[in-house]
């Protein structure tokens, strides 16, 4: 069990920590969730004594990381996986850690075949992947059989089977009534993994519940309603006949209708009565992915913005027609990707003067910077090699 | 709380699994015993050429670990690379994880590493002084010989000592480039170019190496250098206190600082 209370992370004048109170229960997964930057890191560093807080405190099984007895074989610890010193071999990285809390050499064999990496066990650690840092990492968490562990990041770099793996993993260590306490910014991840959830945002507390609670808190399933695209006033008959019906209708760009508050069968009849077909009538479950942006809207440190690329682009060469404007490709919904070489996008004839087709052969020197569409007005001078283009 | 005895042995394991150790110390052995035999062929091919004083002064002791001054390198860089990797590797958050009492775990670093330093450092000294002695003929001394032995002993002392400063020191900076960047130039360059300036000189003196190199003299002021204002356990005793102020800051900014 961690115990969290009005934990308070002071750098300078950034605050990354304020006021945290939190507690990880033991036999459960808890993920740490919160974008970039928001403290989830410094949090697990001062659960282990690295950074004094300054304000609050946080304890392990009612004792402060520092005081615990013997450490090492009550709680397990992946921070970073690069933590290791790259001339050192895997074997002797765990023994000497596993020196420090009297756990046999045996024990380091015993965790290397756990995490897979017993045929690099004396190769040093310098060549390893991401992937195998990772494991080394856990295998090091394991290392003392510790009844709390904690895991910052435990997936990146993994492979589809090492993720699989270090869920099932997490699943089992929490069966076996330990507390695991895994940060992560893959919410599909924790999705899959995680019973309970603890959200933080500029370092502040957002949520803390479990898992079924969250998604159900912070979205709202919905309905997506597509009228036929030939006769908008369908689309304006159905509207009117379902809020009349009790539902929230909100158009979505593409021209599809997004329908709260009416079940699905319902919405049928209606649409039945009023006279409208249907061109599509699906359900649609927001996703731990929505749920936390939703969330987490407001707290985003760190926004990217789109790339301006000034002065980065030669100048235009003359006569050069800018790039026609592309139609936008619609976000939601479903659509059938255009056929190789015949990108429905790409022709765009309305403002130009002269339709040309989309594998035209005239030497039009192309912008260096595609527009942002699959297979732009294609590449003409090379068209078996596209990518020489640029 | 992890046991003294079991922090000691994972830093036995952590020292003796990266071939740093060896490169370093192998290089601190052998520059050492090498450029202090060749020092000594040519001093007895040359000696007749020495002015009278230095013939006066003339301390085969003291020429035998002259090897010293690029050999105190090579420690000066395993000083440092035993704590530094820690940090630049972040081995530094594992380790600390583990072992909470900051203080047991530096301790039982610096215990390791200087342990291994001596043994090295005693067995450069011996090396370095009875190849010396053979290499000067006519004009050798002794281990037998009034306070030579005290020299020898000494200057495997020196070599620990100078590892061990250069540990503090990267405590204190907790990064092995910044350590190696101020100590190298420190002790390679500015020491002896400091101690070569009229002026400078009175201060040069106080500094850790030149301190304590006066354990290595036999002869008082060998090879007619200026007469130091302290013997040669004093020397020894003020190199001491630059550790002791070394390895003080070093534990403070462990216990202070973020891991």
């Amino acid at each position: 069990m961690i115990e969290a209370v009005g934990l308070t992370k002071r750098y300078g004048a950034k605050t990354a920590v304020h006021n945290l109170s939190f507690q990880v229960r033991p036999g459960a997964v808890t993920g740490f969730l919160g974008p970039n930057g928001s403290g989830k890191s410094t949090t697990m560093r001062m659960i282990l004594g690295l950074d004094q807080p300054t304000a609050g405190h946080v304890t392990i099984g009612g004792h402060p990381f520092r005081n615990l007895p013997n450490a090492p074989r009550q709680v397990g610890a992946l921070l970073d996986a690069k933590a290791v010193h790259g001339g050192r071999s895997a074997r002797n990285h765990l023994l000497s850690l596993a020196q420090l809390s009297g756990i046999p050499a045996r024990r380091v064999d015993e965790v290397l075949g756990v995490v897979g990496l017993q045929e690099v066990a004396k190769r040093r650690s310098k060549g390893f992947s991401l992937g195998m840092g990772q494991r080394l990492g856990i295998a090091a968490a394991l290392l003392g059989d510790p009844q709390v562990l904690l895991f910052d990041e435990p997936v990146n770099g993994l492979d589809p089977e090492g993720i699989l793996w270090v869920r099932n993993l997490m699943k089992q260590l929490a069966a076996e009534g330990r507390t695991v306490f895994v940060s992560s910014h893959l919410m599909s991840e924790m999705a899959l993994t995680a019973d309970h959830l603890i959200v933080i945002g500029r370092g502040q507390l957002l949520a803390d519940m479990r898992i079924t609670d969250f998604i159900s808190h912070n979205s709202a399933d919905f309905a997506r309603v597509r009228t036929p695209g030939t006769d908008p006033a369908q689309r304006e008959k159905l509207t009117s006949a379902l809020t009349e019906a009790g539902g929230q209708v909100m158009p979505e760009p593409d021209g599809a209708l997004r329908v709260t508050g009416l079940a699905l069968p319902r919405i049928s009849d209606v649409a039945h009565e009023a006279d409208v077909r249907l061109w599509e009538l699906s359900p649609h479950q927001a996703s731990l992915e929505e749920a936390y942006m939703r969330m987490t809207q407001g707290a985003v440190d760190y926004r990217s913005t789109a790339d301006q690329k000034a002065g980065l682009q030669p100048a235009m060469p003359p006569g050069y027609a800018p790039p026609q404007v592309v139609p936008e490709v619609p976000q939601h919904g479903w659509y059938a990707p255009p056929p190789p070489g015949q990108n429905p996008y790409a022709a765009a004839p309305q403002q130009a003067p002269v339709q040309q087709p989309p594998v035209q052969q005239a030497p039009q020197p192309q912008p260096p910077a595609a527009p942002p569409v699959p297979q732009a007005p294609a590449a003409p001078a090379a068209p078996t090699k596209p990518e020489d283009a640029r | 709380m992890a046991s003294l005895p079991a922090v000691l042995k994972s830093e036995w394991t952590k020292i003796r699994t990266v071939s740093s150790t060896t490169w370093t110390l192998a290089c601190a052995l052998i520059v050492t015993v090498a450029i202090s035999a060749a020092l000594c062929a040519l001093m007895r091919s040359q000696f007749d050429d020495l002015k009278p004083a230095e013939k006066l002064t003339f301390d085969p002791t003291f020429i035998s670990f002259s090897g010293m001054i690029l050999g105190q390198l090579a420690m000066v860089v395993f000083g440092v690379l035993v704590v530094g990797t820690e940090y630049s590797s972040g081995m530094i958050r594992s380790s600390l994880a583990a072992v909470p009492r900051r203080g047991t775990f530096l301790f039982a670093k610096l215990t390791v590493a200087t342990l291994l330093a001596l043994v090295v450092g005693m067995a450069t000294s011996f090396l370095s002084f009875f190849l010396g002695q053979a290499l000067l003929g006519p004009h050798r001394t002794t281990i037998g010989e009034p306070n030579v032995l005290r020299a020898v002993v000494g200057a495997g002392l020196y070599m620990a000592l100078i590892a061990l400063f250069s540990m503090g020191v990267a405590t204190m900076l907790r990064s092995s480039m910044l350590s190696l960047g101020i100590l190298m130039p420190f002790f390679f360059l500015i020491s002896q170019i400091l101690s070569a300036v009229p002026g400078a000189k009175n201060v040069a003196r106080y500094f850790p190496d030149r301190a304590g190199s006066q354990i290595m003299q036999v002869v008082p002021d060998a090879m007619n250098s200026d007469p130091a204002p302290y013997g040669p356990w004093g020397g020894l005793g003020i190199m001491v206190l630059w550790v002791i102020a070394a390895l003080a800051g070093g534990y403070l900014v462990l216990r202070k600082r973020d891991a």
